[in-house]
């Protein structure tokens, strides 16, 4: 899992101008991804997961959006300093894209081989029609759809077969990162079983390197090799699997897994976080999370902590020292 | 089991006309709720969860099979007893942006319940304002968002509303239609506590409906679980996660993503996709993505067996 560092981002601040006042969507997220690694982005709703997986790409609509600030190191160079040429061999080829609802990425009015052939033909100019045909055939089979419903509209697949056309589109250009938001929350859990075990398969096969964004702890439990917690537009901890879930040592990643109903143990009444989000319009000063830890002082809200490498490049954004799974 | 009986349900069918022929949403269900009990409905997409729980309530009237809550056969209730019925029988609905009306305030919506059902008159305009003040505390709804409209309002602080207005009527039976599907964890688990507080305090009876395996084994005393209209098995919620019997609950449970990066079920992947409820063909309906289906399974109706004490299973291989 030491591959090459693939995929890095310096201090990424994107904001969003609306009438309704300044949204702070992401306030100085720094991450790596390495070569054929799967990173698992966890938050909840509103935390900024899914802007950073645009904002990695330029695929934030601006205005209203906006990058601020940071650097997106793809294979060393600048994805946000590039020419649009550039980029161009970037997106959908280098980097894809995966996103939540099966039911809207899709052209309706396009068969899946077409959509299927048209990310192979424009990233690859020298390929005959016959070729990208094949590929595209190829590609389909790979994601377990049997060839003869190349000329079928989206209409015609049910959400899990969607989803799978739409990893086949994501991966047809053989891409070295994907970036998979939420791909299996619409779906039901049995079809989630089989497109997460899918997706592991191709990833594998492929060496692709991934950012699964979910707000599921248990589909990145079982998919990732590393984690990154986000929260209010800043990862509050990161480290390997491993140690978030085992020794997890931010109040935030604490309280989002005593939030869970287990199914392997028997709990009387569940720990939820008290409170709700901040507003990304008006965030508290100091530590976003403040408000709604049981653990927090004055201190907490005198300045934003740094992330603290807690040894074995587990990062933590939080002052004091709890030891996870512990009460207060 | 010597618990006083709310609700029993006898071979409930409710299907659909379509264009493409007869749906089969809910087909032969049976089941019994006792008092202040919590019966659990899982399922996938399409499965009939959502119709059994509206049907039994008679937002959809049943095509057939009989309805009795507290020994009354309601199958057949007129328009007027359904409406006094309703004061002791409601629902919370799964989508709570969808679920409130947009042009109504916290208090207006929280008071229609209590002013159809006649408890207050509109006059009462003091009494009124305390039984909402009363019911929003009792969700957790701070006061000063008496006056706010939905939109203003995140999904937490909505289906609070939507629990609020339907405790207002004091109810003994409650069908909870994936409650908590649109929220976040941290706010999920909020409002779980929340509805175990007025299980505790009320008790109330739940039908607790959802695709959240370890949402239901957190609050139901029994677990039904439906596929294409039909409940494949039904028992004790410790038994299903214990001995789970039908080939579809095993593979359910071993899809679900366990947070813990040390936990390996055995992974059961189901082949191919839930077949079409329009006029589904005889016998078991799991039959055609089941690895120990044999022919015997394709024919005829597959009758649910006791095959432990209060453990029911539809399957011809157990």
């Amino acid at each position: 899992m030491n591959g090459k560092e693939l995929l890095k981002i310096e201090d990424l601040e994107i904001r969003y101008e609306t009438d309704d006042g300044i949204v702070y969507a992401l306030n100085g997220v720094s991450l790596h991804v390495n070569e054929g690694e799967t990173l698992g982005l966890v938050g909840e709703t509103g935390a900024g997961k899914t802007t950073l997986a645009k904002g990695i790409l330029r695929l934030i609509q601006t205005p209203p959006g906006k990058i601020v600030n940071g650097k997106v190191y793809f294979e060393g160079k600048n994805v946000l300093a590039m020419s649009d040429h550039d980029l161009h061999q970037v997106r959908g080829n280098a980097i894809s894209m995966v996103f939540q609802d099966p039911m809207t990425s899709l052209n309706p009015v396009m068969t899946v081989g077409e959509q299927i052939e048209e990310v192979i033909a424009v990233h690859n100019n020298s390929l005959s029609k016959e070729e990208i045909r094949e590929r595209a055939i190829a590609m389909l089979k790979r994601v377990g759809i049997s060839a003869d419903r190349i000329d079928e509209y989206p209409h015609q697949f049910s959400g899990g077969m969607k989803q799978r056309v739409i990893i086949a589109i994501a991966l047809a250009c053989n891409p070295k990162l994907l970036l998979a938001d939420e791909p299996t929350t619409a779906l039901d859990v049995t079809i989630q079983a089989q497109v997460l075990d899918m997706i592991n398969k191709l990833k594998t096969e492929m060496n692709t390197a991934m950012i699964l964004i979910s707000h599921d702890l248990g589909v990145v439990a079982q998919t990732c090799d590393r984690v990154a917690i986000i929260y209010a537009g800043r990862i509050v901890e990161t480290g390997n699997l491993r140690d978030i879930y085992k020794n997890p040592k931010h109040p935030y990643t604490v309280g989002l897994l005593d939030s869970i109903p287990s199914l392997t143990r028997d709990t009387k009444r569940l720990k939820p976080i008290k409170g709700l989000m901040p507003d990304p319009t008006n965030l508290p000063s100091g530590c976003p999370f403040a408000p709604r830890c049981n653990y927090a002082s004055s201190a907490c809200s005198e300045a934003v902590p740094e992330l603290t490498d807690r040894g074995n490049g587990h990062l933590v954004r939080c002052i004091k020292d709890i030891s996870g799974k512990e009460g207060q | 089991m010597a618990k006083e009986e709310l609700l029993r349900v006898e071979n409930l069918k409710k299907y659909f006309s379509t264009h493409s022929g007869m749906l089969h949403a809910v087909d032969d269900v049976s089941f019994s709720l006792a008092k202040g009990e919590t019966l659990g409905v899982v399922g996938e997409s399409g499965c009939g969860k959502s119709t059994l729980g509206r049907t039994i309530i008679r937002l959809h009237e049943p095509t057939g099979g009989k309805i009795f809550f507290r020994g009354e056969d309601i199958t057949d209730a007129d328009k007027k007893r359904m409406k006094e019925l309703r004061r002791d029988m409601q629902i919370i609905f799964q989508d709570p942006f969808a679920s409130l009306n947009p042009r109504m305030t916290v208090s207006q919506t929280i008071e229609e319940s209590l002013l159809i059902q006649g408890l207050f008159s509109r006059r009462d305009k003091e009494g009124l304002r305390k039984r909402v003040h009363e019911l929003m505390d009792l969700v957790g709804l701070s006061e000063r968002l008496v006056n706010s409209y939905p939109h203003e309002l995140d999904g937490g602080r909505r289906q609070r509303i939507g629990i609020a207005r339907v405790l207002a009527l004091n109810p003994e039976f409650i069908v909870c239609d994936e409650p908590v599907s649109a929220l976040d964890v941290s706010i999920q688990a909020q409002i779980l506590n929340l509805m175990q507080d007025l299980q505790d305090s009320f008790g109330f009876s739940y039908l607790f409906i959802t695709h959240d395996l370890s949402v239901v084994k957190h609050l139901s005393n029994e677990i039904m679980v439906m596929y294409l209209g039909k409940m494949v098995e039904k028992c004790s919620t410790a038994d299903l996660f214990r001995n789970p019997r039908h080939p579809y609950t095993k593979a359910l449970l071993s899809a679900i993503p366990v947070p813990d990066p040390d936990f390996h079920a055995d992974r059961i992947l189901l082949e191919g996709e839930i077949s079409s409820p329009i006029d589904p063909p005889a016998g078991c309906r799991f039959a055609a993505r089941c690895r120990y289906a044999t022919d015997r399974c394709r024919q005829g109706d597959i009758p649910l067996r006791e095959v432990e004490p209060g453990h029911f299973v539809a399957c011809v291989l157990d």
